[in-house]
């Protein structure tokens, strides 16, 4: 039944093949970050996945806990335009507690005129549980609106999530005068329901053409097999470019 | 009348203003400021012969629609005085304050509270009462204020008080009649004859003779529906069934009128006195009663203290103190729901439950401060969308996608005073600095500070630099003033990019 999702393509091809055709819509993907200071690489990536897959006059909406605020600051509408989004139609909802935030992104991931839902949750959210990550599935299978949830400073949960990414800041390509380059970012596809995992790539975001290109990798490229247990796929070195 | 903001831009302040419209293919000045006026620019004067008097003349287009609907909204306010308030286009308003006037403290006392409401509009006021609705008007166009004898002031005023057509006005000054009283004294037949019937009817409505009803404008019933009980009750699925009762009643009169509702207030009173008071808002006017009884249930479920109905209410109360109009829109022929309208629903719904400073649209600000840059209103009271503007193709981002309020101070080691840094210590870690692109200099606003035009005290100047550090982490980081404005200048981490 999941596999009837409708795909959106990210624009890579070998991330779309693993992926079985590009991010699936309607389905849960969830995001880690590699370690609390990568949580800005992790909130621009989705930013960016959100851009290459959303239409761009479709809402998105942007649900936050009160201590992401405290944590990662002020979200600025600008730094998104910059990413090629389009913060005129974007709702951002702040509210106080997890449960408060979980039962908000229910009740978006019911409304069909959302784009995508993103919801940046910090610190272990023991109330996300199973079930209310099953009933989050269903809702966004529903609707199909896609839900990408942000797991800041957490540690992965089973949970009903299609995809599940573990991401890292990546050095830029230095542009001239040594300024620091298009955002970059190392990804690791921790998990996925029916179909590969343990992949890792280094994504670096074109906001011009509003996609993603792979960059060169320098240093040794390990060969690991491709399933391998999920304990330690989250292991390898960012750096590491994972046959696929 | 005219609003003085519409000015042309680029014309000084202190400029005489005169504002003009097409009469005949020729630009002609309808009303004046009263510098102009004292200038020698006066209504009806061509714009050119205007200009050769007065060359510095700032000129700007009459707007005689705007100019109406402020009269009409000035009108409305003056409904606190007396119910019976009229326009008289295109300046003019008649109270009738027959009454009314002891409940202000007489004419004097109301006359006072008139002037001191409206002095806040900036506008010229004249006032004056008389015993006719026509007379007032005379006098408060053409009398010399204040009028101390009303019958003397009212026989003193010109012919032109009358308000007769032009030709009628001349016709009297010709025949040597320049005041009413002068027409007062003579035999009101032989001025029908000369002058016409209007001329008499207009005389004896200024003089007080004739009484002529005033138009006045229709009130706005407030919509409020209530139930009220002989026993009190207190069952949860009693109350949910009376309000939405109420709410069908009330979209019935909603309907009827063309309206929605944008905010209902319902209120319980319970039978020991005390009463309780909840209130929803919606993003669009509508009238449906199941979604504004799932906004009450949202509501109701949101509340700290729960309900609590005690020994029974007595009686509920449903009010809609906004309205706005809302006509019967057509549903798609596909049967599909309209997905602006889901939204705006999510939207309420959002609002109802977690108040309405949670959820936000983000709006551009015109400012170049970072952190002034994008104003937060609640979403359920701004339109959408604001486009923002697109950054330049081909460049990195230059801004973050969070700014921390405030700044969070980081120690940092530059390899010269003035220069980039180095590396820096944030959070307790050390990063090392590999990329860095700057200072994009961002001065404070020293126009908003006094006496900030003077060199050192318009506030301190950031060096903003964007920075990515050994493991790829991209910061924006400013030193805080510049050597020469502080001799030790803190440096803050303000935004993280991407």
């Amino acid at each position: 039944m999941a596999d009837e999702a409708p795909r959106h393509a990210l624009g890579l091809a070998s991330l779309d093949a693993a992926l079985g055709g590009g991010l699936a819509g309607g389905q849960i993907h969830e995001i880690y970050p590699a370690e609390s200071d990568d949580a800005g690489a992790a909130i621009g990536l989705v930013m960016a996945m959100t851009v290459g897959i959303v239409d761009r006059s479709l809402p998105v909406m942007w649900l936050r806990s009160r201590r992401a605020v405290r944590s990662a600051g002020v979200f600025q509408a600008n730094g998104w335009a910059e990413l090629g989004g389009a913060p005129g139609h974007a709702l951002v909802g702040v509210v106080a507690d997890t449960v408060m935030l979980l039962r908000a992104a229910v009740d978006a991931l019911r409304c069909s005129a959302l784009g995508a839902v993103i919801v940046e949750g910090w610190g272990p959210m023991p109330e996300l549980d199973l079930t209310a990550s099953r009933r989050l599935a269903l809702a966004a299978e529903k609707s199909g609106v896609p839900l990408f949830l942000l797991r800041c400073d957490a540690q992965p949960m089973p949970s009903a999530a299609r995809t599940r990414w573990k991401v890292a800041a990546a050095p830029s390509r230095a542009l001239p005068g040594n300024a620091p380059g298009r955002p970059t970012f190392d990804i690791t596809l921790l998990r996925q329901r029916s179909g590969p995992c343990g992949l890792a790539w280094r994504l670096e975001w074109d906001r011009d053409q509003c996609q993603f290109h792979e960059t060169e990798v320098s240093g040794a490229v390990a060969s690991v097999p491709v399933r391998r247990p999920l304990a330690d796929a989250g292991s390898g070195s960012p750096g590491s470019r994972i046959a696929a | 009348m005219q609003d003085p903001d519409r000015r042309a831009a680029g014309s000084p302040p202190d400029a005489p203003l005169a504002f003009v419209t097409k009469v005949k293919g020729a630009l002609r000045i309808c009303a004046v400021d009263p510098e102009a006026r004292r200038q020698g620019i006066v209504p009806g004067l061509t714009l050119a012969d205007a200009r050769v008097r007065q060359p510095a003349l700032a000129v700007a287009d009459m707007d005689s629609d705007a100019d109406r609907h402020w009269l009409d909204q000035l009108a409305q306010r003056c409904t606190a005085w007396t119910p019976l308030v009229t326009v008289v286009p295109p300046d003019g308003i008649t109270l009738d304050i027959t009454g009314t006037d002891p409940l202000f403290g007489g004419e004097a006392g109301l006359i006072t509270l008139v002037e001191d409401a409206l002095a806040a509009t900036m506008v010229t006021l004249r006032l004056a009462t008389a015993a006719t609705p026509e007379a007032g008007q005379a006098l408060a166009r053409h009398a010399r204020l204040p009028v101390e004898d009303e019958a003397c002031a009212i026989r003193a005023l010109p012919v032109l008080a009358l308000g007769l057509a032009e030709d009628a006005t001349t016709a009297l000054r010709r025949a040597g009649l320049n005041t009413i009283g002068d027409l007062a004294v003579r035999p009101s037949a032989s001025l029908a004859a000369r002058f016409g019937s209007q001329a008499v009817t207009a005389l004896r409505r200024v003089l007080g003779e004739e009484q002529a009803p005033i138009t006045p404008l229709p009130r706005s019933e407030r919509l409020r529906f209530e139930r009220r009980f002989a026993e009190p009750i207190g069952h949860q699925a009693s109350i949910a069934a009376c309000l939405a009762e109420l709410l069908l009643e009330a979209a019935d009169v909603l309907e009827q009128r063309d309206l929605g509702g944008r905010c209902f207030a319902l209120t319980l009173f319970r039978s020991d006195g005390h009463r309780q008071r909840l209130e929803i808002e919606t993003g669009l006017p509508t009238r449906d009663p199941a979604m504004v009884l799932r906004l009450f249930d949202e509501r109701i479920a949101a509340l700290a203290d729960p309900l609590d109905p005690g020994f029974g209410y007595d009686s509920i109360a449903l009010a809609v103190p906004v309205t706005e109009p809302l006509v019967a829109s057509q549903p798609r022929l596909d049967g599909q729901a309209n997905g602006g309208a889901a939204l705006t629903e999510l939207i309420d719904r959002l609002t109802t439950r977690l108040g309405a400073d949670s959820l936000r649209r983000l709006v551009p600000q015109d400012s170049h401060v970072p952190e002034q840059a994008q104003l937060a209103l609640p979403a359920i009271r701004t339109p959408p969308p604001t486009p923002w503007p697109a950054p330049p193709a081909g460049e990195p981002p230059l801004r973050p996608l969070f700014l921390f309020d405030p700044p969070q101070p980081v120690e940092v080691i530059a390899e010269v005073p003035d220069g980039p840094p180095h590396r820096f210590r944030w959070r307790r870690k050390l990063h090392e600095v590999r990329l860095y692109e700057g200072p994009e200099r961002i001065a404070a606003e020293w126009w908003r500070r006094k006496g900030g035009e003077n060199p050192r005290q318009g506030g301190l100047t950031r060096d903003y630099y964007r920075i990515e550090d050994a493991r790829g982490r991209r910061y924006w980081i400013f030193r805080h003033g510049l050597y020469e404005e502080k001799p030790d200048p803190r440096w803050y981490l303000h935004g993280l990019f991407a």
